[in-house]
């Protein structure tokens, strides 16, 4: 009765708008799952959600300012991607970046000029990402490993790293965390740049741009696509794919540490294993659902994001747990995956004659 | 096709309009008091608007919980924090589930933008953040309750509260104590393998010396008493707190107390008949055949004084400690078909001693290290080697309100 077939092409409107009816239902979904199970008006949780985000000044650069590091994240784990090169350590590259910042912040006298640490926490940072991104790399370049799993086991040793050093530099003795670092001297703290959370969106917008312009313009961002399409033809065509796959590699891994960097320089001032709070895994979505495109990605960043500040204002405004916040959110992220379905197959009823079509 | 499409369509047009209408409610909504914006209970907020005489309720404040009602502690705070707001009638407001991270400078801050004269944070790890909201807000004044920098902090409007809880855990270590030797006397053990198991949540002084308290308590009605400690490295891991206490049974533990948020410990109790002390509530309906007793730090006289003082515009203590007298600490009800014969009365004896100053918790003469009673003691972490024996005892809470007391004593061992 049903016949499920493969779409040749869509038009980009028809695309956008599976999409956004996608998005639509996911919220009358969310409406019916509200009433049936909290008996609590739809519109009073939604307007919650809204509120999460977008309800005082604060919010909204709250908003900006985690959409960024979620974005940030994001871009660095694209180059790799669409290499079909699968890094699932972000997590533990930005860990990594982070402690690296902060063993500067803790370890470099605060009697020495800011821009110094500065300068030494963002080298550090920067090339502790990649380090880490790049030992993978190098054993999937040479032997052929599943980066994969390598990227995912790095996560853990990232994390037992970070938790080692928060039992070593504990502060005060026995509570395991290091609270915030040179609270008194601010000595490794990122200067504001007009408030407290610009500076981190003017860096993750540079980012962005030249993300962009890597992927689509530059011979690096060619090779990497072709690689990713097919190896053999990079090969064919003199791409050496080793140093293709380390370089690209050690570049999302230096973003991710960059990410790290303006976490704990620019926001948290101090580093704890739940520092990058699940954002490396959740930038894998945030890049698939973009289809790696640097600049949709602004927008599928903000989404989840304005999807998960939602969920917690749920949690605060409506006196419901935070557990349906992230339950609503969860049936979103589903529509939305649901919704390529729709777009890469069609379907179609088997009594084909009765099918209206007003356009033709 | 094209006929789902349009149907989408429609759909997502009929939304679109509802979606923007809720978007406008939410408008005025944020103009008014976040009307159910706080207290979980809808219930609850209400009536403290009402009743609420309309120049008392000018002011308002804010609470910053790192969980929500599900933990004991929050709840703890939670609940005084709501009874405080009504009696005083003002308004409260109170976001739950808070990272010890810049999310609490955050929240803080948000607290204070919408308007709040006190913002106060729950949990020692919000501390540094709070700091540095009350630096931005000198208007406002922070409290990050259990937190110990504010007195060499210098800032003002930043301050610090707690209670001598180790008074509690010392009220309910005699309990304990009594519940040993009850068993004791029934033959179920020797006195020599009279073991209490202690699940800790962190291995710092807040702790050591609430388990310090907890096994003199116990000890002074039952010398031969000697203390196995874990440590979760969690202040909210149900399996690490459950396997622990279990870990403590099998170890030989006859009874089982603990510090630390879950249900664990208390729930593996009640499953292996070992008789529990908890803290910040009681468990005696999860658990009416194991709960002996609980201690708790009572938020409510704190709140209620800083609500008072931020009334009249004033600031308060930097550093304030709650006490038996202020009704700060409290015990819990006893289960009477668990405790021991006369536990009440011991525990009503020791109470009045403590308060008339005739008994003191940490009296040097009751504990030694390695053998020997100190004498002086100046390695507490965090106070620049300050004095802390005086009188022939050990004067936790005294020279600042967060413990201090963290010393490794005779008879308490911490198992790795």
């Amino acid at each position: 009765m049903i016949r499920i077939s493969k779409r040749g092409s869509i038009s980009r409107g028809k695309a956008l708008l599976i999409r956004a009816s996608a998005i639509v239902l996911a919220i009358l979904f969310c409406a019916l799952l509200t009433m049936i199970t909290t008996g609590k008006n739809p519109v009073d949780v939604f307007s919650s959600v809204i509120a999460g985000s977008f309800g005082t000044k604060r919010k909204f650069w709250l908003f900006l300012q985690n959409t960024a590091i979620l974005l940030c994240i994001s871009l660095a784990v694209t180059p790799a991607f669409k290499m079909r090169c699968w890094n699932l350590g972000a997590e533990g590259q930005v860990l990594t970046g982070a402690m690296a910042a902060a063993a500067c912040m803790v370890l470099m006298p605060e009697t020495l000029p800011n821009w110094v640490v500065l300068l030494t926490m963002t080298v550090s940072s920067i090339a502790a990402g990649a380090l880490w991104a790049a030992i993978p790399a190098y054993f999937k370049a040479k032997f052929n490993t599943n980066e994969t799993l390598f990227t995912l086991m790095m996560n853990y040793v990232a994390t037992q790293v970070v938790a080692f050093f928060c039992v070593k530099w504990e502060n005060p003795k026995g509570s395991c965390k290091i609270g915030v670092i040179n609270q008194k001297s601010h000595s490794g703290w990122m200067p504001e740049v007009g408030n407290k959370y610009l500076l981190v969106i003017l860096a993750v917008v540079l980012v962005t741009v030249f993300m962009y312009f890597y992927l689509n313009y530059t011979k690096h961002g060619y090779e990497l696509s072709v690689v990713g399409e097919s190896e053999r033809t990079a090969r064919y065509i003199g791409i050496k794919v080793n140093r293709v796959i380390l370089r690209t590699m050690c570049l999302s891994g230096a973003i991710c540490g960059l990410a790290g960097l303006l976490l704990v320089g620019c926001i948290n001032h101090t580093v704890s294993t739940s520092l990058a709070g699940g954002q490396g895994f959740t930038a894998v979505m945030v890049s698939w659902l973009a289809k790696f495109n640097p600049l949709v990605m602004v927008f599928t960043s903000g989404l989840l994001i304005f999807m998960s500040t939602g969920a917690g204002e749920i949690a605060t405004n409506c006196g419901l747990n935070r557990a349906f916040g992230d339950l609503l959110s969860s049936v979103l992220i589903f529509f939305i995956i649901g919704s390529e379905f729709f777009i890469n197959y069609q379907i179609s009823f088997h009594k084909k004659n009765r099918e209206v079509r007003k356009d033709v | 096709m094209k006929k789902l499409i349009a149907l989408l369509l429609s759909l997502a047009l009929c939304l679109a309009l509802v979606a923007c209408g809720g978007a406008k409610k939410e408008e005025t909504k944020t103009e008014e008091p976040a009307p159910a914006g706080e207290a979980a209970p809808a219930e609850e907020s209400a009536p403290a608007e009402e009743s609420a005489p309309a120049a008392e309720s000018s002011i308002k404040v804010g609470l910053v919980c790192l969980h929500d009602e599900t933990s004991g502690y929050d709840k703890n705070f939670i609940d005084a924090f709501n009874e405080a707001c009504e009696k005083a009638g003002v308004e409260g407001i109170i976001k739950k589930n808070v990272e010890e991270s810049q999310a609490a400078y955050d929240a803080a801050a948000e607290l204070a933008d919408a308007g709040c004269a006190v913002v106060i944070s729950d949990s020692y790890g919000h501390q540094g953040f709070m700091l540095e909201a009350a630096k931005e807000f000198p208007d406002v004044q922070f409290t990050a309750c259990t937190g110990d920098t504010a007195l060499n902090d210098g800032v003002e409007n930043f301050h610090n509260a707690f209670a001598t809880i180790y008074e509690g855990r010392y009220l309910a270590g005699i309990a304990a104590g009594m519940k040993l030797n009850e068993m004791i006397e029934n033959g179920e053990f020797t006195a020599e393998e009279a073991k209490i198991g202690y699940v800790g949540a962190m291995p710092y002084a807040e702790v050591k010396s609430g388990y310090t308290s907890f096994y003199l308590g116990a000890k002074s009605v039952c010398p031969t008493v000697t203390m196995d400690v874990i440590f979760t490295g969690s202040w909210y891991d149900e399996t690490l707190e459950k396997e622990g206490a279990d870990s403590l049974i099998k170890g030989g533990c006859k009874l089982i107390s603990q510090h630390a948020d879950s249900m664990g410990a208390p729930n593996a109790c009640e499953a292996a008949g070992v008789p529990n002390v908890s803290y910040n509530g009681s468990t005696q309906t999860a658990c009416p055949n194991t709960y002996i007793v609980s201690s708790r730090i009572n938020w409510e006289p704190y709140f209620t004084y800083v609500i008072e003082c931020a009334k009249n515009g004033e600031g308060y203590d930097t550093d304030w400690c709650g006490t038996i007298a202020t009704e700060s600490v409290l015990l819990t009800e006893l289960n009477e078909s668990v405790i021991a014969e006369g536990t009440a009365e011991k525990i009503e004896e020791a109470k009045a001693a403590l308060a008339d100053g005739t008994l003191k918790v940490f009296d040097c003469a009751t504990w030694t290290v390695d053998g020997e009673t100190l004498e002086s003691y100046t390695d507490s972490w965090g106070m620049n080697g300050a004095e802390c024996i005086a009188d022939g005892a050990f004067n936790e809470s005294s020279l600042r309100s967060a413990p201090y007391f963290d010393i490794a004593i005779d008879g308490i061992n911490v198992l790795e």
